[in-house]
């Protein structure tokens, strides 16, 4: 078992532990709170079925974004677009590392494989519709990350690391090395389609607010996110998920039970790599370019920040992360300048404010934010349940 | 003489009204009517200008300073009063010379800080991510700080964006005639920076040499090992090596070819040559052993402005007046003199725009009266309707010590074919304050 599943199974463990001292049956449902699908069975508020449950998640999620993006300013309306890209990326890592426990370094090269076909589907003369350009981007990132996926399948933590830290380094410079095409060092510049008009009525209807091109493609990416965390979402909670898990969690257990570790552990980084290709797609709309220096080794970093603050293994926390590397920095910078720092002391604050930020989380909330609120409600659930022996 | 004199009395009177009245309607002084909030980003006091520069990352040495510079000329202009009675509210954000945080950055001031115009923002790569959005945005987008032909040669596309340093092309013309008359026998060898600026500086100086050009390696920004580049150039036999790269790759190449035993003429082009920051650089490469820039002692090189090692140069004399007036810490450096010469050409821009501007007079002042501007830049601007370009030439002087003595006077040349002819203007005076006094030529 690697180091980088100790966050999620320490989660597990010290929720059994807790709950193991104050009851006796406590453990299974505590465990099961986390991970698995059959502790829904008490919830009577939503639906049964995990499908329609989700579906009323994704209804409810799309009138909070409509509603977000329309109550706040253009500036916001861009940091959000950025943040979507962010978490549909992250969301596949949390998919891999959370739930499958490998470890990618080189999601930064896959955004790029997807910004770079997007990029180049988008500067033909008559370019395909834009869902088919997004889906184009998917396909070819889903390709490199069979292939990347198929030697990852053998390797394990560092070894792993360091082979997708390959592909993060070395990926970016295909676009320098065959710069008459993919446009070398300054990139390829990305014109946005317009929005269609049926955006404008739309947005005309709901708010009355200018549907200016940033704001169409905030929505783009609200969407993108959305789709791809509904089927995230119900991937984590079927059969493919639960053998991820296994997978994760007693490699020998999961053998035994007729699990083909390799194959299972090839189709969660094809999974994530396809999201990690629409992200790209995503980056390369709405910042309008794809160049190798949108893409280093920091990228990827960034991602496996977001879901290690967030909680390994939750989309809500990949989320939640995102939204940390988007809001953050400028927040500090402003907060500094507001301070009396000139701008230059003002920029360098940031960066050292998000490092103090990932270190105060290591060491207070290793769960991550969504981890550890969970073990705390789990083990308040486990000790409710222990004043109340009779029930069970 | 005394019309500018008149001028600068007249606009230093404006000023002053404009202070005592406590900023009721701006400096509304003198017979051109009140000031009014004409645009985004222009009040009645004020004039708000964004930029985006690496102030953290790799590229922050050197560059981070420009910002600076032209900080503490605008803080100087605002306690002379400013432009029209406005003071300008200077805004830099930090890009790390990433393109997907520049976008983030520039989406921020203007959709959030508002500004009237982005100035001097640094970098082809970084400053394309924002190219389009500025121009569908309307926003002006100044002297872009990178000789690109992407800011100028296309003012139909990107009808918002000025060029202002000497395009890479150019800059490759006149190096390339320099050598063909100076060192004809030479055999030239090229070390390019594998993006447009080594490419644009490569198509400049095979027009003049291609038949002297023995070998061109190119090195990926980012691969600090230079040693095969190094070692095919000196394995073609060439014994003049021009050098288009970052200041960072000047100090790995010298190294290299000192490890190498390899002595030829070096040549570097504007961008690479900063001998205060190269030393800096090779100090750290080397890890001490190379303590200063004397590696560089006979080096060429060419110039647009004024440098610091020309104490005696009245430009240089007045902004190191303004940066021990108004800068912060440390010295005037060539890069803080960067900063501040935008400055002047943005003050200029911003007077000749009238009164009460709005951003398209903005832009179209500068094609009608950015031809004619005089200030430190050593060659006037190309600005008209038909190009965006900013200088058109440069001198050529070579690296002796701690000072640069000229070798070539400031050449006149253009992108394509154009010839190159020497300038025979004389250098501009430098005006009272540092401020420059240009008509409004909007009506």
């Amino acid at each position: 078992m690697s180091d980088l599943q100790s966050p999620t199974t320490g989660k597990n463990g010290a929720g059994t532990a807790t709950a193991g001292k104050a009851s006796e049956e406590a453990p299974t449902e505590a465990t099961a709170g986390a991970d698995e699908p059959t502790a829904t069975r008490r919830r009577s508020l939503l639906p049964q079925s995990t499908l329609l449950r989700h579906l009323l998640v994704l209804l409810i999620a799309a009138v909070g974004a409509v509603v977000l993006l329309e109550i706040t300013d253009p500036f916001t309306n861009s940091q959000l677009a950025t943040l979507t890209y962010y978490a549909i990326a992250a969301g596949g890592l949390t998919v891999l590392t959370g739930m499958n426990g490998q470890i990618s370094l080189g999601h930064g090269a896959l955004m790029a494989v997807g910004a770079y076909t997007t990029a180049l589907f988008l500067s033909a003369d008559e370019p395909l519709p834009l869902p088919l350009i997004l889906l184009a981007a998917i396909v070819v990132a889903t390709a490199v990350g069979a292939l990347v996926g198929v030697a990852a399948a053998r390797l394990h933590g560092p070894y792993l690391a360091g082979a997708t830290l390959a592909l993060a380094v070395g990926l970016p410079g295909l676009a320098i090395y065959f710069h008459d095409v993919l446009g070398g060092e300054q990139g390829m510049r990305v014109r946005a389609p317009r929005a269609p008009e049926v955006f404008e009525s739309f947005i005309s209807a709901v708010s009355g607010n200018s549907a200016t091109n940033t704001k169409w493609l905030a929505y783009l990416g609200a969407i993108c996110l959305l789709i791809t965390y509904f089927l995230l979402a119900n991937l984590i909670r079927s059969r493919i998920g639960r053998t991820w898990r296994a997978v994760r969690d007693q490699e020998v257990a999961a053998e035994l039970a007729g699990i083909n570790l390799g194959a299972w552990r090839v189709l969660a980084f094809v999974v994530s790599a396809a999201a990690a290709g629409l992200a790209g797609g995503v980056l390369a709309l709405v910042v309008r370019l794809a160049a190798p220096s949108g893409f280093t080794l920091v990228l990827s970093l960034a991602l496996l920040t977001a879901i290690v603050i967030g909680g390994l293994g939750s989309l809500l926390g990949a989320l939640l992360g995102s939204a940390l590397l988007v809001f953050l920095p400028p927040f500090v910078t402003d907060l500094g300048a507001g301070w009396g720092l000139d701008n230059t002391e003002a920029a360098q604050l940031a960066p050292f404010v998000y490092g103090v930020v990932l270190i105060v989380a290591m060491i207070f909330a290793p769960a991550g934010v969504v981890g550890t609120l969970r073990m705390r409600w789990l083990t308040r659930q486990a000790k409710r349940s222990a004043a109340q022996p009779s029930r069970g | 003489m005394t019309a500018i004199a008149a001028a600068t009395a007249a606009s230093t009177l404006a000023a002053c009204g404009g202070s005592d009245d406590g900023g009721g309607d701006g400096g509304g002084g003198g017979d051109a009517g009140a000031n009014e909030a004409s645009d985004i980003g222009i009040t009645e006091d004020s004039i708000k200008l964004g930029a985006h520069f690496p102030l953290t990352g790799v590229a922050a040495p050197g560059y981070s300073e420009i910002p600076t510079g032209a900080d503490a000329y605008f803080d100087c202009l605002n306690e002379a009063g400013g432009v029209n009675g406005r003071t300008i509210d200077y805004i830099y954000r930090d890009d790390a010379y990433n393109p997907t945080t520049t976008s983030q950055v520039v989406n921020q001031l203007v959709l959030e800080d508002e500004v009237f115009a982005i100035v001097g923002g640094l970098g082809t790569p970084t400053h394309s991510a924002v190219l389009d959005f500025l121009n569908s945005e309307g926003v002006p987008d100044l002297f872009v700080s990178s000789g690109s032909l992407l800011w100028g040669a296309d003012p139909e596309t990107n009808p918002y964006t000025f060029g202002w340093q000497t395009d890479y092309e150019s800059e490759g013309k006149i190096i390339g005639e320099y050598i063909a008359e100076n060192f004809p026998d030479a055999k030239v060898g090229l070390f390019l920076q594998d993006d447009d600026f080594g490419e644009d500086g490569e198509a400049g100086i095979r027009q003049y040499i291609d038949d002297q050009i023995v070998a061109a390696e190119r090195y990926t920004p980012g691969n600090t090992n230079v040693g095969p580049q190094i070692a095919a150039l000196q394995a073609a036999g060439a014994d003049f090596v021009v050098g288009f790269n970052v200041p960072s790759y000047t100090a790995l190449s010298q190294l290299t070819a000192l490890q190498l035993g390899y002595d030829p003429q070096w040549f570097y082009s504007n961008v690479g040559s900063d001998p205060t920051l190269v030393g800096n650089l090779l100090n750290n490469f080397s890890q001490g052993q190379v303590s200063d820039a004397s590696l560089l002692d006979g080096a060429l090189t060419t110039d647009y402005l004024p440098t610091v090692d020309e104490p005696d140069n009245p430009w240089v004399q007045e902004f190191q007046r303004i940066w021990d007036e108004c800068g912060g810490e440390g010295e005037l450096t060539n890069y803080r003199i960067y900063g501040m010469a935008q400055a002047y050409t943005t003050v200029q821009a911003l007077q000749a725009a009238g009164q009460n501007p709005t951003r398209d007079d903005l832009v179209e002042a500068i094609e009608i009266a950015g031809g004619d501007w005089e200030g430190p830049v050593l060659a006037p601007f190309r600005y008209s309707e038909e190009s965006h370009m900013g200088t058109a030439g440069m001198s050529i002087s070579r690296i002796t010590g701690d000072t640069t003595e000229q070798v070539e006077p400031v050449q006149l040349t253009d992108i394509g074919d154009a010839p190159i002819e020497p300038y025979d203007g004389e250098p501009a005076e430098v005006p009272e304050n540092g401020i420059p006094n240009e008509e409004s030529v909007i009506d």
